[in-house]
């Protein structure tokens, strides 16, 4: 991959647009300046969207303000933080986030690995194989969430009840029985997909000379992956796991279209405890107190992810 | 075990996961007795109703809503990107790497981090239930991952065309316009794609900053939430319809769309 770089004093020389040739430092500094230019306003756009509202957030966050009641926003300093903290409702919340994220990542990682590895062998359409396994990804999250609650685990009319029906499964309500589970049930079939597609795209940039002459050397199958390719793949796996965290934390659509939180607070995570805060309860404080809290959260996964990217861009720009 | 056994487990598992997608196409195709039967109908005559019924009565504003909010926020991803991208890779700036990182960063952020301001401002700015709000919201969202993969795209360009078109005396307007747009139109399309299906299938900030007027296609499906009396071939054939922008554009660049899922990080 060639990598375009000009140097800035040849630009300058050349002149972008004139063919005046200024001192070696000033023209350097006229370039950088003519770099920057293009960048700039998507730099500002989205430090005005992103960064901005978050500092906002933090204000916020030591205010006492209610849209409901018609008293203008006092502040109160770290008062929202303690009592968030003390709120069993929010401890709950993280529990709760901390579980889904774990479990959904861990299965769906696991499974993809597993997936990953069948599709890669010498099988029958693998092409169609791995359209069809993209699909649960691609499906509207919302829709699919209905999905599954109306038409596939509905314990009247569901189909996976009624698959279940010969086991006497056939009218288990999985939804209300066991709510944290279905949700962890359907977001690793949404995320088995990706986390597949990451490590088969591992799986093939193999360096198949060194497989074949493992195996010339009379290394078994199980051997050749435990020593060759998992460790060559973990990058991929952890790429993987690592974005999937942080989009799985996040996790909001499912929990709204299938249980809203419930029952009770059974699968309401952060972001959920989030929208009943500032949407139903109207309080801003509180909420944006949850919102860093939440980014806190997200800040430690964060870490890890963009350790891993970074190491995986280093690789690319050094190719 | 042979070809055929790994083959059949392959299937066996692909066909397990891509089944309720299948499903939620085909209780579209049903009737509404048919698709709320017990036990469910396996074996049936399929039929438009579901899907007419949708389509005649409410979900087209919707479709509208998801298409302009879509739309509208992946062309503004492209003017602000394509020179951003520019200025990453073919004309670097110095610290290509930190800026990128900052891009990146944004995408980590999760959406509590400013989602209450963000609406207390779209409150004050009487931008709440307006199409412009989630124009303005998917463009950020989107505006990071849409730098990367132009730059991406951008960097596999063959350098001696630029440096040509370079001491030919082009400027850099012109130089971005003339040579590189049209040269990476391919990665502009796939680049676009990624943008309308994460703009298309967005939820959370659709759900709080819209109501009736300028609500996109997933709010419909809220209406289905607690519905009552015969209503899952309808609800079906609206999630069918509602994923199917998607699932063409997959049609249309699965590779490009691999790409751009895993960031561009896995060639």
């Amino acid at each position: 991959m060639a990598r375009v770089t000009v140097q800035p004093s040849t630009t300058a020389a050349l002149g972008s647009g004139g063919a005046r040739v200024r001192s070696s430092a000033a023209a350097r500094r006229w370039d950088g300046w003519l770099r920057r230019l293009p960048l700039l306003p998507a730099l500002v756009y989205v430090i005005l969207i992103t960064q901005l509202p978050f500092v906002l957030t933090i204000v916020y966050s030591l205010q006492k303000w209610n849209l409901l009641y018609p008293v203008p926003p006092r502040f109160i300093g770290l008062q929202n933080y303690l009592d968030i903290l003390n709120d069993p409702s929010i401890r709950i919340a993280i529990w709760n986030t901390i579980v889904l994220t774990i479990s959904a990542v861990t299965i769906s990682v696991a499974l993809g690995v597993g997936i990953a590895v069948l599709l890669n062998r010498e099988i029958f359409g693998k092409g169609i194989l791995r359209t069809l396994m993209i699909g649960p990804f691609l499906v509207m999250p919302t829709a699919a969430a209905l999905m599954w609650k109306d038409t596939l685990l509905n314990p009247l009319t569901g189909f996976v009840n009624y698959i279940l029906t010969p086991i006497g499964l056939g009218s288990f309500d999985f939804i209300n029985r066991f709510p944290m589970a279905s949700i962890v049930g359907i977001e690793v079939w949404r995320w088995t997909p990706f986390m597949m597609l990451i490590v088969l795209a591992g799986l093939q940039s193999q360096n198949q000379e060194v497989l074949e002459a493992a195996e010339v050397d009379g290394a078994r199958a199980v051997q050749m992956f435990r020593y060759i390719t998992l460790p060559f793949i973990r990058p991929f796996i952890e790429l993987g796991a690592l974005l999937g965290s942080l989009f799985i934390v996040q996790s909001f659509d499912t929990i709204f279209m299938t249980t809203q939180g419930g029952p009770g607070e059974a699968t309401t995570n952060l972001p959920f405890k989030l929208y009943l805060e500032a949407f139903q309860a109207f309080d801003i404080g509180r909420a944006s107190a949850i919102g860093v809290l939440a980014v806190i959260l997200t800040m430690i996964v964060a870490t890890f992810a963009l350790r891993t990217l970074f190491t995986i861009f280093q690789v690319e720009t050094r190719r | 075990m042979s070809k055929v056994g790994w083959s059949a487990l392959a299937w066996f598992v692909a066909i397990v996961f891509f089944f309720p997608v299948l499903w939620m196409a085909l209780e579209g195709l049903k009737t509404e007795v048919q698709a709320a039967s017990i036990p469910p109908t396996i074996l049936f005559m399929p039929t438009l109703s579901a899907i007419q019924e949708v389509l005649s009565r409410d979900f087209p504003p919707y479709l509208i809503n998801s298409a302009t909010a879509t739309l509208g926020s992946t062309l503004l991803v492209l003017v602000l990107g394509l020179p951003a991208a520019y200025a990453l890779s073919i004309r670097p700036v110095k610290r290509t790497r930190d800026v990128l990182f900052f891009f990146i960063s944004t995408r980590f952020l999760p959406f509590a981090a400013s989602l209450v301001p963000l609406y207390i401002l779209a409150r004050n700015l009487h931008l709440l239930d307006n199409i412009m709000a989630l124009v303005i919201i998917y463009t950020t969202i989107n505006l990071p991952l849409g730098i990367w993969l132009l730059r991406s795209f951008m960097l596999e360009l063959p350098h001696e065309l630029v440096e040509a078109a370079r001491v030919d005396g082009a400027n850099m307007r012109h130089e971005l316009t003339r040579i590189v747009i049209p040269l990476i139109t391919p990665g502009i399309a796939a680049t676009s794609l990624i943008c309308l299906i994460f703009s298309w299938n967005e939820f959370f900030y659709a759900v709080n900053f819209t109501s009736s007027i300028a609500a996109t296609s997933p709010i419909f499906l809220v209406g289905f939430i607690s519905g009552r009396g015969l209503f899952y071939a309808k609800l079906a054939a609206a999630a069918t319809l509602a994923s199917l922008p998607v699932l063409i554009g997959r049609w249309i660049a699965q590779k490009q769309l691999i790409r751009g899922l895993t960031m561009g990080a896995v060639k």
